[in-house]
């Protein structure tokens, strides 16, 4: 993959980061095939990530179609070292290479009916093998709060450990939300919309009493099948405990006062 | 040829192990290596568990007497796999946190489905030696083995339960599983 340009490490952290080589072969990304290996193996040959558009609609002054290019452009990158947690129970460390969210969204000026974001990634049958299989209600769809779409730790990446992001991770554009599980950070990007209700999102749609539209780490909420207590960091043996907004608590947990998190989970 | 049946079988059957053991020794276990080995042994376990309930219907479908010697052969594999699954979630994914694992098969379904295999299997195990056999009359010994039937049930519902989304390979396991139950259920109809 291309090296990219970019702000060395804006956000890191002490844990070591993730070796690129688990970070690019152990994915869930379902449109290509439901086994972790099969988006490395499936993916590179498959998706084409150029030209790549992103079509931006809904309540804002600026909506229309955008080139990838046109979209990310106008910022500088940063690299972001984040946690990933995901739902299932294991954790990486990733060197993202993105642009904040909220200074994305903001060229688009948002209307004060935008309350939330939906996302929609690429669905197409010729590049994705795993859309044969209705697995989950394609295409996959995800969606923030606007305060958690604009707040600073949220990126769109467009790269991982300073080179663009290989297909299995979501190329050419995706969205990084540390303090959810990682399901929340939908990959390959086509669409952006802000809407003033709630979007329907696909885990959400799936099984609702087990995938919540928030999906904010949480050790004290279980998944109904298995507990969320603690998770295996790859590239470790033993579990670790897994901390409330998956480390992030003094950055985003102001935005959840007030709310009950055992029920909007 | 029936000679060679049964070492050959068993040889056979310690393949899976012999196989996970070199990819451990060779670090071929992949990204999240404990994932890898629960996994495995999980797999195979179910696998020679439904293997187990093929022996007879294969044998009376053949009509070749031996395969009937490798029952029980095979059912101590697949309880030897179990042991190693549970032995793998035990040891490696909770590291012998009793604790955790007594929420675990309290809480979690499929871990308490899982478990109540092991239960059911256990006395099986046990009570596969001749002598066994001898002491308990082959009526009840037999009566007591027809636990392999709720065991299997539990087994492929545990495995059903795990998995997140994709429910293909539990759903291939299920269908098999209702063939070997089902050509039973058919005969005892006709008899």
């Amino acid at each position: 993959a291309a090296p990219l340009d970019y702000a060395r490490g804006v956000v890191t952290l002490d844990d070591k980061p993730t070796s690129f080589e688990a970070a690019s072969t152990y994915n869930n990304y379902y449109e290509f095939g439901t086994d972790k290996a099969d988006p490395a193996r499936t993916a590179p040959g498959r998706l084409k990530t150029r030209p790549w558009s992103v079509v931006v609609e809904g309540e804002c002054a600026r909506p229309g179609t955008i080139a990838f290019e046109d979209l990310v452009k106008p910022h500088r990158l940063e690299e972001r070292v984040y946690r990933m947690r995901c739902v299932e129970g294991w954790s990486m460390v990733i060197p993202w290479v993105g642009v904040p969210l909220g200074e994305l969204l903001k060229r688009f000026e948002p209307t004060s009916k935008a309350k939330f974001v939906e996302f929609v990634s690429l669905a197409d049958r010729d590049q994705m093998p795993g859309l044969r299989v209705p697995i989950l209600n394609w295409p996959y769809t995800e969606g923030l709060r606007m305060d958690e779409a604009m707040h600073p730790l949220t990126i769109l990446a467009v790269g991982m450990y300073g080179q663009e992001l290989p297909a299995q991770n979501g190329a050419p554009l995706r969205l990084v939300v540390p303090w959810k599980y990682g399901f929340k950070s939908i990959k390959s990007i086509v669409r952006i919309r802000f809407s003033e209700t709630r979007p329907a999102t696909a885990w959400n749609d799936y099984a609702p009493r087990e995938y919540g539209f928030y999906s904010n780490v949480n050790p004290e909420v279980d998944h109904p099948r298995w507990s969320q207590a603690t998770e295996r960091r790859i590239g470790e043996f033993r579990r670790r405990p897994t901390l409330p907004f998956n480390g992030y608590a003094e950055q985003v947990a102001g935005l959840y006062a007030g709310m009950d998190l055992r029920v909007e989970y | 040829m029936a000679r060679w049946l049964k070492p050959g079988v068993f040889a056979l059957s310690l393949m899976p192990l012999a196989w996970l053991a070199w990819r451990a020794f060779s670090d071929d276990l992949g990204v999240n290596p404990v994932e890898t080995i629960n996994r495995t042994t999980g797999d195979w376990a179910l696998r020679f568990l439904l293997l187990a309930l093929a022996v007879t219907p294969l044998r009376r479908v053949t009509g070749w007497a031996p395969l009937a010697r490798l029952r029980r052969m095979v059912g101590l594999f697949a309880f030897f796999y179990v042991c190693l699954h549970l032995a793998s979630y035990v040891g490696l994914d909770l590291f012998f946190d009793w604790q955790a694992l007594l929420k675990d098969v309290a809480k979690r379904t499929y871990i308490t489905l899982g478990m109540g295999c092991f239960v059911l299997l256990l006395p099986l195990a046990v009570t596969s030696t001749d002598g066994m056999i001898r002491r308990l009359g082959g009526r009840a010994w037999r009566r007591l083995h027809r636990l392999v039937f709720p065991a299997s049930v539990l087994a492929v519902a545990h495995f059903w339960l795990m998995v997140k989304a994709d429910i293909r390979e539990p759903l291939l396991y299920a269908v098999i599983l209702s063939l070997l139950l089902g050509s039973r259920l058919w005969r005892r109809g006709r008899a």
